[in-house]
């Protein structure tokens, strides 16, 4: 086997980029789903509770927050009940947008990059041209990865100043992000998204549209979704090493995932006469 | 035209007896072919003939249940085949562009794949400006007109200056002016020593542009050559066609010295001669004997003329391609002089 021409892929993967960035009709949608998650959704919840009046509503609150575990319950900062049930919102609440928006978008894109190539016709100049089907093959992982990552990102830095602001001052000052986001972004989020994206990737590569790729990619992410949320929620909630040791393990089938996906591009399958599509 | 004493002894692209099935459709069957270097090759045949599948195992995008494809001496379909790649320059039925990039877009994501490194913006404008598009270069592909895309796909093929070029119907869908452009265009590549194959149903259009012919029919070569000697093999000896109102007294010429063979349909008679020469003895002939002759058309064997004969001693029906029609609207090939 050849090496990887790492320049192969970078052009791939910058040319997928490029014309996601032209199709404006695909990334005002996610724009609108990134930012509804984290940036209008808590800014309403937050600044709702942050600033209601309502003394019995917020005893009853903050009384819910009993429900949480005794050591979820000991992370939770300030004196005030709006403060506390803020920071509980701030930090357990929104676990679910910082998988969901990845997943969803980088479902999406890849959902549409093999099978899209295929029925534009362009297939064939991929099939022609001296790129290996790996390298088209990581080119697409990585245009993928990307939008759905980059969203995660810029929109967690605004969801942060968001949370800052408004529930800093009842708390002390600006606490967010803590230490179970990083854990939650940084370890748990991407084996979940490789995973994910190696599935739809083969999807892609086997379907003959990219409207079967599309609803096919839905039945395999929606379940990722809810493991993905569970995953998340229990770092979050603090239950101990257990989301630690199953993050690891989602790292190591994610890898081996992506890696056996590799196969699922043929050039047959970019010209479109592979058996079966 | 190739000039072929130059031509090199080794071909380009050598297939051997390749098969290639899709389920259970056959696309290749037992397919040879060879293509000599610096020469345009055409491949003729009608739709679902195998053309396009040839192609894509030249370069090793497909590779053959069986048999054995070399190109430039190497496995296009095996470790070799970046290498084959990276040296060919393809332009597909459709012209496989992204439409929502610009043209320049388009022509740097081939550079880029095909390793230019810094002479990407020169090569784009030298390319670009070969076939008259370096104006749309900042525009979208998709509002580029059919004409256009074919141009700046021909562009892309031409980018990395291929030792071979493939082109699979590259006037499929253009105006007849753009396609005379176009393969005007083809035409000068040769010059500079580049191989090119193509693929073709248009008969037309392989007139005068092929050096060789390969004439395919269900994934089989039915025959390859030369056109002038393929046409020797099927009409070895001189023909002439006389035309008259007096269709009794041009049955004279069936016994006519140096007429080896004669026919004659309403009014027209088709005369094999044992030497070329010998026309203006049967004008003369038929003169003395009063015979009205209202035309004297000696036989020159076309692309079209030879292509039919091909198929119908392939015992094909031809139906594929529509033939050639005469003024009249008749099928040209019902008149033909049959091969020998």
């Amino acid at each position: 086997m050849r090496n990887l021409h790492w320049g192969h892929v970078m052009t791939v993967a910058r040319t997928d980029l490029k014309q996601l960035i032209q199709a404006r009709d695909f990334w005002v949608p996610m724009m609108i789903l990134g930012g509804l998650f984290f940036v209008i959704v808590p800014t309403l919840l937050l600044a709702t509770i942050t600033r209601i009046g309502d003394v019995e509503l917020m005893t009853q609150i903050s009384e819910t927050l009993e429900v949480l575990p005794a050591d979820t319950q000991a992370q939770l900062q300030g004196e005030s009940p709006e403060g506390r049930a803020g920071y509980a919102m701030a930090v357990f609440l929104f676990a679910p947008v910082a998988v969901i928006v990845p997943l969803t978008i980088s479902t999406a894109v890849g959902a549409a990059t093999i099978v899209g190539e295929r029925e534009k016709g362009t297939g064939e100049f991929l099939a022609h041209s001296p790129a290996g089907v790996r390298e088209i093959y990581l080119g697409k992982l990585i245009a993928s990865l990307v939008p759905g990552y980059f969203t995660t990102a810029v929109g967690f830095a605004l969801y942060s100043v968001i949370v800052n602001l408004l529930v800093g001052p009842k708390v002390g000052g600006w606490f967010f992000p803590t230490a179970q986001w990083w854990v939650m972004i940084l370890w748990v989020l991407p084996p979940f998204l490789a995973i994910c994206l190696s599935l739809v990737l083969r999807l892609s590569a086997r379907v003959k549209s990219t409207a079967a790729a599309q609803q096919a990619s839905g039945l395999i992410s929606l379940p990722l979704i809810i493991v993905a949320y569970s995953q998340a929620t229990g770092v979050l909630l603090g239950a101990d090493w257990v989301p630690l040791v199953l993050g690891g393990v989602a790292w190591l089938v994610g890898f081996f995932s992506l890696a056996s996906g590799v196969r699922s591009v043929t050039r047959s399958r970019l010209l479109g006469v592979a058996g079966g599509i | 035209m190739c000039r072929w004493s130059e031509v090199a002894q080794n071909p380009v692209i050598h297939v051997n007896s390749a098969s290639r099935w899709f389920g259970d459709v056959q696309a290749l069957d037992n397919l040879t072919i060879e293509v000599p270097q610096g020469a345009i090759s055409v491949l003729l045949g009608p739709n679902g003939a195998g053309k396009t599948t040839a192609i894509r195992m030249i370069t090793g995008a497909l590779t053959p249940d069986s048999g054995t494809s070399r190109v430039f001496g190497l496995d296009p379909g095996g470790s070799d085949g970046e290498e084959v790649r990276r040296r060919c320059g393809v332009v597909s039925a459709k012209p496989s562009l992204y439409d929502r990039l610009s043209g320049w877009d388009n022509l740097r994501y081939a550079a880029e794949l095909y390793g230019l490194g810094r002479k990407v913006d020169d090569r784009i404008r030298e390319a670009s400006t070969m076939f008259g598009i370096e104006e749309s270069l900042d525009h979208q592909v998709g509002g580029y007109s059919t004409g256009m895309k074919t141009r700046l796909a021909l562009a892309r093929a031409v980018l990395h200056g291929p030792d071979l070029l493939l082109l699979d119907e590259p006037t499929s869908g253009l105006d007849p002016e753009s396609a005379l452009a176009v393969l005007d265009l083809i035409r000068q590549m040769t010059g500079d020593g580049q191989t090119v194959l193509m693929c073709t149903h248009l008969l037309l259009e392989a007139e005068g542009l092929a050096d060789e012919i390969i004439i395919l029919q269900h994934g089989a070569n039915l025959v390859s050559g030369r056109p002038d000697e393929l046409a020797r093999t099927y009409w070895p000896a001189p023909i002439v066609r006389i035309a008259s109102s007096d269709e009794a007294g041009l049955h004279a010429l069936g016994n006519a010295p140096g007429v080896t063979s004669y026919e004659q349909t309403d009014g027209v008679a088709v005369a094999t001669l044992d030497r070329a020469d010998r026309t203006p003895e049967l004008v003369g002939l038929l003169s003395q004997r009063g015979v009205p002759i209202s035309s004297v058309v000696p036989f020159t064997p076309s692309l079209e003329d030879l292509y039919f004969a091909v198929r119908r001693d392939s015992g094909s029906t031809g139906d594929e391609i529509d033939p050639p029609e005469d003024s009249s609207g008749r099928p040209v090939r019902d008149s033909l002089p049959t091969a020998a």
